[in-house]
C-alpha cells in the first residue's frame, strides 16, 4: 500500500470531505495560499477557493466562535487553531459555547464542528507555541478530544470528527507530519472511541498518548533485547476513551506505564492511571503503576533544555527497566 | 406611520406588555423564593426587544444575551415555556436545564441567550456566514449590551462580519449599565456606534425607547444586510429599570436618573403614538394590555402545573 505523511493524510481527509459535502469547510490563519503554517492545507486552495478555504484574521475567539455559529446553524467547519497554544485565546467559545451549548439549549441543538490544534514540542518554538494543553480540554464535559498518532489514524478518525455531531478537538502533533505511514486512497473512519494495540506484549503494557507512541515503540524495540516483551497501547482518543482496550492490556501484562507528553500534573495520563486503579484490573497489578510525563515548567527554547522537558525513549527504557526489576 | 407596522401594531403593544408582565411577574416570584438562581430583567427595554424582531422573517435568526426574555417573545417563543423553563420545569425550552440565562429556541431561529458578555457576537457571525454559503438569504440579528462592546469577542466578531460582508445586524441594547460600571464611566467614547467606523460598517445612534424608530433603523439593516452589502452596528439608547440581578442594591445610580428614563417608558410612548395617529382606541389599548396579563398569569399556572424534570434525565443530551 501506498505510503503518506500524516500531514498529507490530514490533508486528503479534509479534501475528501469537502469534495463530498458542500457544508464541511475550513476556517483558520494562513490557511489558503499560504497552506497554513505547517503547510496542512497546501493546495487546497486552489481546488476549493476562497469561499470554502476561509483565510481568517488573527482572531481565535472569532473564528472559533464563528464555527459554533456556523455549526449551529447546518454546517460542518473545521477550524485551524494554527498553534494549539493559541486556544488560550478561543476558550470562552470552545468551553462555554461549543461544549455546552446542547445541554443548555435541552438537547435541541448540535455543533457538529472540528478543531485541528496542532500541538507538542520539539521545533525550538519556545513555551508559547509548544504546549500539549488536552487535558484542560478533555477536562469539559461536552468535548470530545482525540489524538492521532499516526498518517493511518489521522485519516480515519479525521472524518469522524467531521461526520460526528459533536465539537471535537483533533489534536495534532507538529513533529508528527512528517512521519510516514501506509494510507488508503479511498475514505475511511475510525470511530472516535476506539483504541488500538500498536504492538502486542506479555510483560508491560505502556499507555502512550500522540507523540509518544513512537517513542514507546522504539523503547519497546530496546527491551525486546533484554527480553521485556512489550505493549504498546494507543488509546487515540482521550474523550471517549476506550476504557476495556486498556484495562484489557493490563489484566494481561499486570504491569503499566503511562506516558504522555504533557505536563504530568494534572495531565490526561492520571485520568488513565485512575481508571486502572479505581477498576478490577487493579488486582492483577503486580508492580505500583509509572507515569510518565512532561516537567513541570513551560517548554524552553534550547534544543538540548528542550529535549529534557518532556519524556524520552531513555526516560520509557528506564522506568520499564526499574519496574521490571523489582518484579 | 410605516403601514406594515401599523398593520401590525395591535400585536406590537401586546407584546410590549408581555414583555413588561412576564419579567415582572419574574421578579415577583424571585423575591418570593418560588424561581431558583438568578435573573436578569429587560423591564424598560421593551421597545428594542420587539422593535427588532418586529421586521425579522421567521427564517431570520437572532442571538441573545443573558438580558433575553425580551428578545425570545419578540422572535416568537411561547411564554408558557418559558416560564416553565425559568422554574425548571421539563416542559421549558431546555427542558429546565437552561433556565433564564440559556432560553434558545433554535427550530424558531433563536439561537440562544447567553451568559457570558459577549459571547454570543460570534456565534451570530457564524450563524450569518451559513446563511451565505449555503445562499440561504437569511440575516442574523445580534442583541449584545454596552458592556459587551468592550469585549474583544465584539471586536473579532465584527471586523471578521465586515470583511466578510455577511448579513448580520449588530444590535447593542446600550442600557447604560454593564453590571454597576456606567457607559461614562467604561468607555472613552460619546456614542458605541461610533466604533463601527473602526471596522468600515455603518454605525447608527437610535433612539431605543422608540419602538417606531428602532423598527426603522433595524429595517433598514436588515434590508442591506438582506442585499449582501454587510453588517450595520446600530446602538439604541435605552434602560433597564431594575438593577443588573436580583442582588443589585442599585447604588451606583441615583432614584432621580431612574425617574427621567421612567418617564420615558416605551410602552406608553408606542402607545401615545397610537392613540394619536387614529390606529387604536384607548380601550382597544387597555385590551391589549389586560391579555398580557392575562396570558402571563396563564403561564406562571401553566409551569406551576408542569413536572420537575426527571433526574433521569440529569445525563441526556451532554452528546448528540
Amino acid at each position: 500500500m501506498r505510503q503518506m505523511t500524516y500531514q498529507e493524510a490530514v490533508r486528503e481527509a479534509m479534501s475528501q470531505l469537502m469534495r463530498e459535502d458542500e457544508r464541511v469547510f475550513l476556517m483558520g490563519e494562513d490557511i489558503g495560499i499560504y497552506g497554513g503554517a505547517f503547510g496542512v492545507s497546501r493546495g487546497m486552495i486552489e481546488e476549493f477557493g476562497p469561499e470554502r478555504i476561509r483565510n481568517t484574521p488573527i482572531s481565535e475567539a472569532a473564528i472559533t466562535g464563528a464555527a459554533v455559529g456556523a455549526a449551529l446553524t447546518g454546517m460542518r467547519p473545521i477550524m485551524e487553531l494554527q498553534f494549539s497554544d493559541f486556544v488560550t485565546i478561543a476558550m470562552d467559545q470552545l468551553v462555554n459555547q461549543a461544549a455546552k451549548l446542547r445541554y443548555m439549549y435541552g438537547g435541541k441543538a448540535s455543533v457538529p464542528m472540528v478543531v485541528r490544534a496542532p500541538g507538542g514540542s520539539g521545533t525550538g518554538a519556545a513555551a508559547q507555541h509548544s504546549q500539549s494543553l488536552e487535558a484542560w480540554l478533555a477536562h469539559v464535559p461536552g468535548l470530545k478530544v482525540v489524538q492521532p498518532a499516526t498518517a493511518y489514524d489521522a485519516k480515519g478518525l479525521l472524518r469522524a470528527a467531521v461526520e460526528d455531531n459533536n465539537p471535537v478537538i483533533f489534536y495534532e502533533h507538529k513533529l508528527l507530519y512528517g512521519t510516514k505511514s501506509e494510507v488508503p486512497e479511498e475514505p475511511y473512519t475510525i470511530p472516535i472511541g476506539k483504541g488500538d494495540i500498536k504492538r502486542a506484549g506479555r510483560d508491560v503494557t505502556v499507555v502512550a498518548t500522540s507523540i509518544m507512541v513512537h517513542k514507546a515503540l522504539h523503547a519497546a524495540e530496546v527491551l525486546e533485547k533484554d527480553g521485556i516483551s512489550v505493549e504498546v497501547v494507543d488509546p487515540r482518543t482521550l474523550v471517549p476513551l476506550d476504557t476495556e482496550l486498556i484495562l484489557n492490556s493490563v489484566k494481561k501484562t499486570s504491569r503499566v506505564v503511562v506516558v504522555y507528553e504533557a505536563v504530568k500534573r494534572g495531565g490526561y495520563g492520571a485520568e488513565i492511571v485512575s481508571t486502572i486503579v479505581e477498576s478490577d484490573a487493579f488486582d492483577y497489578l503486580d508492580a505500583p503503576v509509572v507515569r510518565l510525563g512532561g516537567k513541570e515548567i513551560p517548554i524552553p527554547q534550547n534544543p538540548e533544555l528542550e529535549k529534557h522537558a518532556v519524556p524520552q525513549v531513555d526516560d520509557i527504557v528506564t522506568a520499564i527497566r526499574k519496574m521490571m526489576r523489582k518484579a | 406611520m410605516p403601514d406594515s407596522v401599523s398593520a401590525a401594531a395591535d400585536e406590537l403593544y401586546y407584546r410590549m406588555w408581555l414583555v413588561r408582565y412576564f419579567d415582572e411577574k419574574v421578579d415577583e416570584m424571585f423575591a418570593k423564593g418560588m424561581i431558583h438562581g438568578t435573573t436578569h430583567l429587560c423591564v424598560g427595554q421593551e421597545a428594542t426587544a420587539i422593535g427588532g424582531c418586529a421586521v425579522l422573517r421567521d427564517e431570520d435568526k437572532i442571538t441573545s444575551t443573558h438580558r433575553g426574555h425580551g428578545h425570545c417573545i419578540g422572535k416568537g417563543a411561547d411564554v408558557n415555556r418559558m416560564m416553565a423553563e425559568l422554574m425548571g420545569r421539563a416542559t421549558g425550552y431546555c427542558k429546565g436545564k437552561g433556565g433564564s440565562m440559556h432560553i434558545a429556541d433554535v427550530e424558531r431561529g433563536n439561537l440562544g441567550a447567553n451568559g457570558i458578555v459577549g459571547g454570543g457576537i460570534p456565534l451570530a457571525v457564524g450563524a450569518a456566514l451559513t446563511s451565505k454559503m449555503m445562499k440561504q438569504n437569511y440575516v442574523v440579528l445580534c442583541y449584545f449590551g454596552d458592556g459587551a462592546s468592550n469585549e474583544g469577542s465584539f471586536h473579532e466578531a465584527v471586523n471578521l462580519a465586515s470583511i466578510w460582508s455577511l448579513p448580520v445586524v449588530f444590535l447593542c441594547e446600550n442600557n447604560q449599565y454593564g453590571m454597576s460600571g456606567s457607559v461614562k464611566e467604561m468607555m472613552h467614547i460619546e456614542h458605541i456606534a461610533d466604533r463601527a467606523a473602526a471596522y468600515g460598517i455603518p454605525g447608527v445612534v437610535a433612539d431605543g425607547n422608540d419602538l417606531l424608530e428602532v423598527i426603522r433603523v433595524t429595517d433598514e439593516a436588515v434590508a442591506r444586510a438582506r442585499r449582501g452589502d454587510g453588517p450595520t452596528l446600530i446602538e439604541a439608547k435605552t434602560y433597564r429599570w431594575k438593577g443588573h440581578s436580583k442582588s443589585d442594591g442599585r447604588k451606583y445610580r441615583t432614584r432621580e436618573e431612574e425617574a427621567e428614563w421612567k418617564a420615558k417608558d416605551p410602552i406608553l410612548r408606542f402607545g401615545s403614538t397610537l392613540l394619536a395617529s387614529g390606529a387604536c382606541t384607548q380601550d382597544d389599548l387597555d385590551r391589549l394590555q389586560q391579555r398580557a396579563r392575562a396570558d402571563i398569569e396563564a403561564a406562571v399556572q401553566f409551569a406551576l402545573d408542569s413536572p420537575m424534570p426527571d433526574i433521569a434525565t440529569l445525563e441526556e443530551d451532554v452528546f448528540a
